[in-house]
């Protein structure tokens, strides 16, 4: 283990792993796909088609010149039914391009492995499958992978933590897609010149440590890519926290990895550029968990992206009682949404229903100041204090208690006896002080 | 949009879990852990313990009910905070003191120290201690009248607590009839339940495996008992002041009250010497045979400043947005 014996805050949340032994199924295209324009942190992509033009699977429908950006592709074939704007999760208007299926789901002509000789191809071609941190950031991987000081990263950290309760897509694809896995990883250590490799899997996976293992064996690379076996707490997949627990090193928000030569990626992402590269085919389908007690037929499902939650859903059996909380992600940090109508974009890895006792907003009693929220905070933050200077808008006590710092794990609001909304205050007061600063 | 969709979810914000501990469970753990120490009071005195005991609890619900409900607040009754409170309250009463003086005490320490001051959470001091100490002053023939323990086997009404007697001999420890394990076990006289530093001691550890408390209160309150104790009577005198009086019940269960005491782990150390460094002060010079619930009070009182102090050091104020160690510890 990386950092034996020295380890940040960490909460235990209840796994629910439901789905870890459900070999994933592929689900049939459904009449119609929403795909969004803004799948990304960063310039949302325009639509390159319009209502009546036919596309095939593999199309590129949406880009942008903008730099912090990539490409969006078709998932299906068929027609353009309308372009349209959809409320976001997020609160935003997001443009949709709205494609009727035609069920022949014929590929795209363009769709043909990369050719590639250096590092600028290998940049390219990640950039051209549209590929972005799939772990949830939804960061462009382009430039990820295209740090400013490349000659000084030397360590490739692969997050395969899924320390998310519910979630097991990330688990199966290590199960069921190791060579991927190992594949991506040599390219990039190939291509960005990195001499070594982690890949930091949770302990409560030991199919998958072994599995991943046996394939760096078989492809003879077991001195220079390591599996770090690292404890099945919350956080742990937190780039922050995986930083820290595999190479000792302490990364403060804003700082990006490669300050400390690292390049950290998702193992969902970097098992798609090993795919990529074999195949040629764009990100266009996601691996999702479906789950939560308000679903029939639980299980791990690869969707086609733009796909509307309630189709995953009748393609997972269904709701078997009338949903009343859709989360898009984990119960620790995934978004509610307020209506099945919204479709997976590429940094889902899950979908929970849930109805009854689960989808109660707790009951807020007096913070009795029992420290629990400090000693679950990874950073040692002080949730209690931040929120008292919160509410009383305190510019200088917020940045001096370095609200800033918080990444909204919700560990505090989780371990709260009192059932606090701590995170959620923090993600106010943060918003608050970027405002009140940049003023 | 088709009314194929479900459009009116709940919508909150994440995390959409929320761990099992809640406020009514940490009270309870730590009425489960003060039950050694209830056993060993209705042992040594008798029944009347027992129903001090619940005129406390039941005084203290009463009063944290009509308070929430005449200052038109959610009722906070069972989140078991007053329980604990009453509980608290008659542990710290001789077993003989007449229940009126125990409602009063209730009154004091729910209604004044605890409502008035905004309810759970929002108390300055320690309802249960302030309450006694109030008590102690206005009460002070009842409140010093100590019935016999059984396990002295003196056959009298009342007698003087080993601290009482230490006192009045001009601190001569050949002058306090029981024996050090005596006091371990609890056959001495005292109040309900601080009599037996064993009892204490099993539900106080119970509570710090429970993860309900931290060990730093306790410890560093000991510690510094332990050391003066040592300095002042060698081996026997650090352990007679380690279970004489309410050394064990004040470290791990007055003391470590979430709402009065520090939240850092520094600041608790801080407290814990604090509280045994006035503990002993009082015993050993003032005029008063016991004060440990002196010190907790006047710690209590500390507890802001030792929090900010504690939170400016772990977070400096920079002049320029720094990164800070919040990292690493």
């Amino acid at each position: 283990m990386g950092q034996q014996g020295k380890h940040l805050n960490s909460i235990h949340v209840s796994h629910e792993k439901h789905t870890a032994a459900c070999e994933t199924e592929i689900m049939a295209i459904p009449e119609a796909v929403c795909i969004s324009m803004s799948q990304h942190i960063g310039a949302p992509c325009k639509p390159l088609v319009a209502k009546g033009d036919s596309v095939k699977v593999g199309q590129i429908i949406g880009d942008t010149d903008a730099f912090v950006s990539a490409p969006i592709h078709s998932s299906v074939s068929g027609t353009v039914k309308e372009i349209t704007t959809m409320r976001s999760v997020a609160g935003g208007q997001d443009q949709m391009i709205v494609i009727e299926t035609d069920g022949k789901q014929e590929v795209w002509e363009g769709v043909k492995p990369p050719v590639i000789n250096d590092m600028n191809d290998f940049i390219a071609a990640v950039k051209a499958s549209g590929l972005v941190g799939l772990g949830g950031a939804s960061f462009p991987t382009h430039i990820k992978l295209n740090p400013k000081n490349l000659d000084e990263v030397d360590t490739l950290i692969v997050n395969a933590a899924e320390c998310e309760p519910f979630i097991t897509s990330d688990h199966r694809l290590m199960l069921e897609n190791a060579p991927y896995i190992i594949d991506g990883i040599l390219a990039v250590m190939k291509y960005l010149t990195i001499s070594k490799a982690y890949i930091g899997v949770e302990e409560n996976k030991p199919d998958a440590i072994s599995r991943l293992n046996e394939v760096i064996k078989e492809k003879g690379h077991a001195d220079d890519i390591k599996v770090e076996v690292l404890r099945a707490r919350y956080p742990q997949g937190a780039e922050r926290v995986m930083v820290y627990e595999i190479t000792g090193k302490t990364l403060k928000a804003g700082e990006l990895p490669a300050q400390l030569g690292i390049v950290l990626s998702n193992v969902t992402t970097i098992a798609f550029i090993g795919q990529y590269l074999k195949t040629g085919r764009p990100l266009t389908t996601k691996r999702i968990t479906v789950d939560g007690n308000a679903v029939a037929d639980p299980k791990n499902i690869i969707v086609p992206i733009g796909a509307r939650i309630a189709d995953v859903v009748a393609a997972c059996g269904g709701y078997k009682a009338e949903p009343k909380k859709i989360i898009m992600g984990g119960p620790m940090m995934g978004r509610a949404v307020y209506s099945d109508a919204f479709p997976i974009v590429k940094n889902n890895n899950a979908i929970l229903v849930f109805d009854g006792p689960q989808t109660l907003i707790p009951e807020e009693t007096g913070c009795i100041k029992c420290g629990i929220c400090t000693r679950a905070c990874p950073f040692n933050l002080l949730p209690v204090s931040m929120v008292a200077a919160y509410e009383r808008k305190d510019v200088d006590k917020l940045n001096q208690l370095q609200v800033m710092q918080c990444m909204e794990c919700g560990s505090c609001s989780y371990a709260c006896p009192a059932k606090r909304p701590l995170s959620f205050t923090h993600k106010m007061a943060k918003a608050f002080l970027k405002e009140a600063t940049s003023k | 949009m088709d009314n194929k969709y479900h459009e009116k979810l709940v919508v909150s914000s994440a995390p959409h879990a929320v761990g099992p501990i809640s406020t009514q469970k940490i009270m309870g753990f730590v009425l489960i852990a003060l039950i050694p120490a209830f056993i060993s009071g209705i042992y040594q005195f008798g029944y009347r313990a027992a129903v001090l005991t619940i005129v406390c609890v039941v005084a203290c619900v009463v009063f944290e009910y009509l308070m929430n409900v005449i200052l038109k607040k959610k009722q906070t009754v069972s989140d078991l905070s007053a329980v604990l409170t009453g509980v608290l309250l008659a542990f710290n009463l001789p077993a003989g003191l007449p229940y009126w003086i125990a409602i009063v005490g209730s009154f004091a320490a729910i209604v004044v120290v605890k409502q008035l001051f905004g309810g759970i959470g929002q108390n300055l001091v320690n309802p249960a201690v302030t309450a006694r100490i109030f008590l102690f002053i206005a009460f002070a023939t009842e409140m010093t009248t100590w019935p016999t323990a059984r396990g002295t086997g003196v056959d009298a009404t009342t007698s003087a607590t080993p601290l009482g007697q230490l006192s009045m001999n001009n601190m001569d420890m050949n002058a306090v009839d029981a024996s050090n394990l005596d006091l371990f076990l609890g056959n001495i006289g005292g109040c309900i339940g601080e009599v037996s530093a064993l009892a204490l001691l099993i539900g106080g550890i119970f509570l710090i495996c429970s993860r309900i408390i931290t060990w730093h209160i306790p410890v560093s309150f000991l510690a510094t008992v332990a050391v003066l104790g040592l300095i002042w009577g060698g081996v026997d005198g650090m352990i007679f002041h380690l279970c004489a009086g309410g050394v064990m019940l004040g470290a791990f269960f007055c003391a470590t009250d979430y709402v009065t005491s520090p939240t850092l782990p520094a600041g608790k150390i801080i407290f814990g010497i604090g509280c045994g460094l006035f503990t002993m002060l009082i015993r050993l010079f003032a005029s008063y045979p016991e004060g440990v619930s002196f010190a907790i009070l006047l710690m209590n009182i500390l507890t802001p400043y030792i929090d900010r102090i504690c939170e400016s050091r772990m977070f400096p104020v920079a002049k320029k947005a720094k990164g800070g160690d919040g990292n690493e510890k």
